[in-house]
């Protein structure tokens, strides 16, 4: 048996910003894992479907618009709907432009982890080994 | 409760997550997958499945998108199984096929799985057709799969599908190259798409002048022309490839077709496991490594020693 990782790499809302998320799917590739890319201008509730239908372990999302704490609250509020479950078996993350001011409230609302600008995609790939839900 | 009786369970009740989580599994080659596929082989039946080939940039996963628009205009569903190369250095893939997919996402006729070939040539991942017998057992309507898309050499698709068509575009350069490396004679229907484009329909008269070599057509593939990205022609182009599913039924064809997907599945697994069999046996008792080393000694050659190997740990007891 060989158990493959896959992620989606999601963008959710009306943000253009596009090269993070493509650096974060190259990485996670790069490690060995399945990218499942959305394509831009995603809703939550489409991000939630495709995670579902294509059995992530690891949901990514790429924001740099400003819109994290509508859009991320409301992707984890979405998949526990589509998994029809509140104890969600994939690892949440976010990326892009995030104040740190804004990350507990994240935190607060199922995002598993947050990760800047100059964070080492290393650092991105081993954290989400370690911390897969399944 | 097993996983697999979860799985089976939530297979029978129609729950997409069940779905989801049953292709993990066999595509993993997990242990319960052959528990799940028992089931899913008692159950399917139901969906027409269409392969969708063609050279990397003709539009493939955009004539998806339009062609899931025209199922579902229609109240039939669909599940779509789209495949691209994993990378042979990392064994890690990018999925990028739903960029183009982008209407129906949430639409509850619809299933969309991206897979990873794995390593596999042909142009499917190794386990797809075990994958495409899920997606029938689920009961779609239409089941699409579209292939890696090297533009060769991607007959496995011929196997699974009862109904393959094969994409061209204008203006790409190779698809002459590709009609001459036997792409002609997978298709059951042809499509010129990016119809937008000048030169499609010098490249519609080309298509119809190769085909029309062959005078003792069973059935004559036709040629449509389609601008997938507008949805132009894409109905017309289902109603060619419902056309040819009545063929098949009518000449009885499709069982034909259905039986041919056994023996493509039984073949794939038997060789895996023939493989894996000698391979470890050899390995565990030590002969491997002696074989290996006449190998190098120059002792003998591999036809020679897989026959051996062969002889004895498959031939025993016979
Ligand atoms: C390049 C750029 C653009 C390009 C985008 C090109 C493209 N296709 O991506 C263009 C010129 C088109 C553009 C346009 C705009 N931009 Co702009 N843009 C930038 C800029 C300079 C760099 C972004 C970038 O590509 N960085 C390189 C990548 C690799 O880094 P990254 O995305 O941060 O990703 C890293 C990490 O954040 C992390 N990461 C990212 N995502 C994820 C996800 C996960 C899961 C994980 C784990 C990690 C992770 O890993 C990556 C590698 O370390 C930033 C400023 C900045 N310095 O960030 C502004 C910036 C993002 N843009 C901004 C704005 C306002 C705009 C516009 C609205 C401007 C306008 N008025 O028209 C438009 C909107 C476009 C749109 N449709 O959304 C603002 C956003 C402000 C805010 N959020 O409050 C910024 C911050 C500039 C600023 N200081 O004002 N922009
Ligand atoms: N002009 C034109 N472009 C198209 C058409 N269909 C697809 N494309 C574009 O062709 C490119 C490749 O399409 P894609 O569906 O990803 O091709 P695939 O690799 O065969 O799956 C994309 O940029 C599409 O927008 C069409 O009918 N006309
Ligand atoms: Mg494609």
């Amino acid at each position: 048996m060989d158990r493959k990782i896959r992620v989606l790499v999601g963008k959710p809302g009306l943000d253009g910003h596009d090269r993070g998320a493509k650096v974060i799917a190259r990485s996670f590739r790069d490690a060995g894992m399945e990218v499942i890319y959305s394509g831009l201008h995603r809703t939550p509730e489409e991000l939630a479907r495709m995670a579902v239908e294509e059995d992530v372990d690891v949901v990514a999302c790429s924001i740099l618009s400003g819109a994290h704490n509508t859009l991320l609250p409301r992707v984890v509020e979405c998949l526990k709907k589509e998994k029809g479950t509140d104890e969600l078996d994939v690892l949440v993350l976010a990326g892009g432009i995030i104040p740190v001011e804004d990350v507990e409230f994240l935190k607060q609302n199922g995002v598993d982890e947050v990760f800047g600008p100059g964070t080492s995609t290393q650092d991105i790939v081993e954290y989400t080994r370690a911390n897969l839900k399944r | 409760m097993y996983l697999h009786n979860q799985v089976i369970q939530g297979l029978r009740d129609r729950k997409r997550a069940a779905l989801a989580r049953a292709v993990t599994l066999v595509e993993d080659g997990s242990e319960h997958a052959q528990h799940i596929l028992e089931e899913a082989y008692r159950l399917k039946g139901r969906s027409k499945i269409i392969g969708i080939t063609g050279s990397p940039g003709v539009g493939k996963s955009t004539l998806v998108d339009s062609l899931i628009e025209a199922i579902r205009e229609r109240g039939d569903s669909v599940g779509v199984i789209a495949v691209d190369p994993s990378s042979p250095f990392t064994g890690g893939a990018i999925l990028g096929d739903r960029v183009r997919v982008r209407s129906r996402t949430t639409d509850d006729g619809v299933f969309f799985r991206s897979l990873a070939s794995r390593g596999y040539l042909g142009g499917l991942s190794r386990n797809t057709g075990d994958v495409i017998t899920l997606f029938d057992a689920f009961g779609f309507d239409y089941v699409l799969v579209e292939t890696v898309g090297t533009g060769q050499s991607e007959v496995d698709i011929m196997r699974y599908a009862h109904s393959v068509l094969v994409v061209m575009a204008p203006g790409l350069g190779d698809d002459i190259q590709a009609i001459k490396a036997g792409i002609l004679e997978i298709g059951d229907v042809f499509c010129v798409n990016k119809a937008d484009r000048p030169d499609a329909d010098r490249d519609v008269a080309v298509l119809e002048a190769m085909l029309g070599l062959n005078k003792d057509w069973q059935w004559r593939p036709p040629v449509v022309k389609t601008v997938a990205s507008q949805g132009k022609g894409v109905p017309e182009l289902l109603d060619k490839i419902d056309e040819h599913l009545g063929f098949l039924k009518q000449g009885n064809l499709l069982e034909e077709r259905v039986s041919r997907s056994y023996l493509a599945a039984l073949e794939a697994n038997l060789r895996r496991q023939t493989v894996e069999h000698v391979l470890s046996k050899s390995r565990s008792d030590g002969s491997l490594d002696c074989a290996l080393k006449q190998l190098s000694e120059g002792k003998t050659y591999p036809a020679a020693l897989a026959r051996q190997l062969v002889e004895k740990y498959l031939c025993s007891g016979v």
